[in-house]
């Protein structure tokens, strides 16, 4: 978009306020602008989140990157990469660790999906 | 190693040794410690830090006592060579500098890499950041920081598409501060600004936990617009969006930094540009940290005019506010930077800093008149800036639309700003809504974490399910070592071996052994004659790979100065050279006692049509520490002394010695009035029993010698070097004339 700067007829509205209650205003839109970005993040994950969640139960990076792939071929990202590795090695009675090793090398997917009712696909 | 010895070299190799069970001392964030006043040789400094354990003060400290003043914010250096092993010991040299944020460039394409890189493979334009690698940095700044007597703080990116994970891995690694701005990968970068935002709330959780100080990318925007000082306005809004959301994920306010840049430079009006910037920006964020950048958008090769931009840059800090000062190597406009430049800004930004202590105490910035009405006018812009966006749906929509990088001053727009898609970019469809029993056993996690279905007791520690997540207990970290078998640090290191480890040596820029040199000169022809002229002189020098780095027009036909680089191909054996030995100096006790036993008498002057007194009265005035305060009787005859009235002066005084200052040395002339001297006291019959000794800042002492004087002495000397030598001259003579008494 092109635009002339049309500053002195738009600043109408802010030219009578105090320097306190323009800061005031500059933050209130701040907040207004944000508020529905912490949303996203409140509701959402990533593969990089996921993978980050892994790294600090005690994964490599190697190890991680195998489990969300495998998470992510499986519609369970929903659930949490974390969650799949827990959720195996209680039902298992397996230690953390071991239970993600056996999902990063392609074993047990089939009774981790099942420990889950409703997955997305 | 434990300890560093400041005469040894660092041992790479032993950082390397064992690292796979290396921890961080501490993690956070460590701000200098501003003590008051602080007394430093004849001077009170009024905005200075504590002082180092071991550094390097600036040349003119030893007009001062060698007092080294440090600032009171933390100064920044920017270290990019691509070789993490041989950025360690540039690490070092600056830190010695007064360097205590050392910031780690990442490689060329690092942000488009989906997870983490491990190992140690080489990079361009900065090194793969990797734990190896990070762990290796920390370990030996452990180290450096001891012996200098100072925290450093190591620093690098949390950003592209894996942020998150470098999040984690810096907060293990106990990185202590980190870029992280979503804003940056969206608009720079081209990723999915969906997924950079869903990142960047996880990944600024974690740097909150860790304490570690965050840095907004905002500056980006100045170095890339078209005409940087127009962006101000929106500059305001992208550190509010990130200032604001760091915050509320639960950064804590004096973690949280501004990353801002003087937009303008000289021969633009900077100064009347750039301050009510400055001003507004820090009216507006005033509980937030100030990270000042220096400039790069309008930078060249020559580091000269580099220099004083940044050092105007300086000044904006010093009468605004500053906690961390970046500095840009004044050679960045050339090549990716060397060591020696590194040192350079550092010292320039200590210097300039120091000689502005206390100067808010001497001066006000006004409180009125165009510098607030500027001020005032770039914040109006950047509400109204804010109100738009509001109004076209929000930050995603108006990047759509390309509201940001636009080089109109907003409410203007040119139509050239950067625009991004919200459904495109790199890693676009990646984010997945998290279902109901979503949940993460683990600390420092955002946003919808269903920990009750497991233990309602545990919400407030959902890694207390799993026993303690890696930030409880380190020793659950996984380190990787090596990936790749030919791009590692053990092969570069066993090629850069013989210039490390044994008395082999070669110049260097940037990596052991590299053999880079610059020479600078000037050549009495056009700039397109004096640059293929410098090529033809490297080659026939025998330089490898000559290139002209700078040029620069002194007169469009009567010169050009030129500044080459290129590679020497041969190494120097240091153990076959031969060191003049340093010179011996006596104690002052002793020399105070032999000229007490033994009285001593010089006359003295600068020589020829010479009007230079300073570095003569330094060697003999008792004020300066010259050579009276051994009690030596000295007669000073002024500047301009003709040869022969000093010979006469010193036989009728019945001297012992003459000092001959020359400091002209067109067509040598010092030296061949050193051979005057020599020959006129020989004609008198007096050279026997007259000691002559010349000095000067041109003088080699060596071919001094050879022109017939006992003496010579060059930059550097003092009054107990030149005192040291009449008393050894004496003793040597030993004749019994000498002895008065």
């Amino acid at each position: 978009m092109k635009r002339k700067d049309e500053f002195e007829k738009r600043r109408s509205h802010l030219a009578s306020l105090s320097n306190d209650e323009l800061q005031a205003r500059f933050w209130e839109l701040t907040d207004m602008v944000v508020d529905p970005l912490l949303e996203l993040g409140r509701k959402n994950t990533t593969p990089s989140i996921e993978r980050s969640v892994l790294l600090r139960m005690g994964f490599s990076s190697i190890e991680a990157l195998a489990i969300v792939e495998g998470v992510l071929d499986r519609g369970l990202m929903g659930k949490g990469a974390g969650h799949v590795v827990f959720k195996l090695a209680k039902s298992e009675g397996m230690g953390i660790r071991d239970a993600g090793l056996e999902l990063a090398n392609g074993k047990l997917w089939d009774r981790a999906i099942g420990l889950f009712s409703k997955v997305k696909s | 190693m434990t300890v560093l010895n400041p005469n040894e070299k660092l041992d790479i190799e032993s950082i390397l040794t064992d690292l796979e069970n290396y921890r961080p001392k501490r993690r956070g964030w460590t701000w200098r410690e501003a003590s008051g006043a602080i007394q430093a040789g004849p001077f009170t400094f009024r905005d200075c830090s504590t002082p180092l354990k071991n550094s390097v003060a600036l040349p003119s400290a030893k007009y001062f006592n060698g007092i080294d003043p440090q600032s009171k914010n933390s100064i920044t250096t920017e270290i990019a060579s691509g070789r993490f092993e041989d950025d360690i010991r540039r690490m070092r040299m600056a830190a010695w500098h007064g360097a205590d944020h050392i910031m780690v460039i990442r490689t060329a394409g690092q942000s488009h890499y989906d997870g983490l890189i491990e190992g140690t493979p080489q990079g361009i334009g900065g090194v793969p950041i990797t734990r190896k690698q990070v762990r290796a940095h920390r370990k030996a700044l452990d180290l450096i920081e001891e012996e200098v007597g100072r925290p450093i703080n190591y620093h690098s990116y949390v950003s592209g598409v894996a942020g998150p994970e470098i999040a984690v891995m810096f907060a293990e690694e106990g990185v202590n501060g980190a870029h992280q701005d979503p804003q940056y990968n969206v608009l720079y970068r081209g990723i999915n600004m969906v997924r950079s935002f869903v990142d960047a709330c996880e990944a600024k959780t974690v740097m909150a936990w860790s304490g570690m100080a965050q840095i907004d990318g905002a500056h980006n925007a100045n170095a890339t617009a078209r005409e940087a000082w127009k962006v101000t306005p929106e500059l305001m809004v992208q550190h509010a969006i990130n200032t604001r959301m760091s915050e509320r994920v639960g950064i804590a306010p004096q973690n949280i930094c501004l990353s801002t840049v003087p937009p303008t430079a000289p021969p633009a009006p900077s100064m009347y540009l750039d301050l009510p910037y400055a001003v507004a920006l820090r009216d507006l964020f005033d509980k937030y940290r100030m990270r000042a950048q220096m400039n790069t958008k309008y930078m060249e090769a020559s580091t000269r005019e580099a220099t004083v931009t940044h050092t105007l840059n300086l000044l904006i800090s010093q009468l605004t506010r500053v906690d961390i000062q970046s500095t840009i190597t004044p050679d960045e406009g050339r090549n990716v930077p060397w060591h020696i430049y590194n040192v350079e800004a550092c010292d320039t930004a200590k210097q300039a800093f120091v000689g502005m202590d206390g100067l808010m105490d001497l001066v006000a910035l006004k409180d009125d008149g165009v510098l607030r009405n500027k001020a005032r006018e770039i914040k109006e812009r950047a509400i109204l800036f804010m109100e738009e966006m509001l109004e076209i749906g929000g930050y995603f929509e108006a990047v759509q639309e390309g509201y940001f990088v636009d080089s109109g001053y907003f409410p203007g727009q040119n139509g050239d700003g950067i625009s991004r898609e919200i459904q495109g970019g790199i890693a676009a469809g990646t984010v997945f809504e998290r279902d109901e029993d979503y949940f993460a056993p683990v600390t420092a996690h955002f946003g919808h974490n269903n920990v009750t279905q497991y233990d309602p007791e545990a919400t407030d520690n959902p890694a207390s399910l799993i026993n303690g997540s890696t930030f409880e207990k380190p020793e659950k970290t996984i380190y990787v070592d090596e990936l790749d078998e030919t791009d590692n640090v053990s092969v570069r290191l066993a090629e850069s071996a013989p210039y490390r480890m044994s008395s082999s040596i070669k110049p260097e820029s940037e990596w052991a052994g590299d053999g880079v040199i610059l020479l600078t000169l000037f050549f009495p022809v056009d700039a397109r004659t004096a640059a293929a002229a410098a090529i033809e002189m490297a080659t026939r020098m025998g330089l490898e790979e000559p290139e002209v780095i700078n040029r620069e027009v002194m007169h469009p036909a009567e010169g050009t100065r030129i500044e080459l680089k290129g590679k020497v191909p041969f190494a120097i054996d240091a153990e076959t050279l031969s060191i003049p030995p340093e010179p011996e100096i006596i104690s002052d006790d002793e020399l105070r006692s032999a000229i007490d036993k033994c009285p001593m008498r010089i006359v003295a002057g600068t020589v020829g049509e010479d009007e230079h007194s300073v570095g003569l009265r330094e060697i003999i005035d008792i004020k300066h520490g010259g050579i009276e305060k051994y009690g030596i009787e000295c007669h000073y005859l002024g500047t301009s002394v003709p040869l022969e009235k000093l010979i006469d002066a010193a036989i009728e005084l019945d001297a012992d010695a003459i000092l001959a200052s020359t400091i002209i040395s067109h067509d040598d002339i010092h030296y061949s009035n050193m051979r005057k001297l020599h020959d006129l006291a020989t004609e008198k019959g007096v050279r026997d029993k007259l000691a002559i000794l010349a000095g000067g800042t041109q003088v080699t002492p060596k071919i001094a010698e050879e022109m017939g004087v006992d003496a010579g002495f060059g930059r550097g000397t003092n009054g107990a070097h030149v005192a040291t030598f009449l008393v050894q001259n004496r003793r040597q003579k030993s004749e019994p004339e000498y002895r008065r008494n």
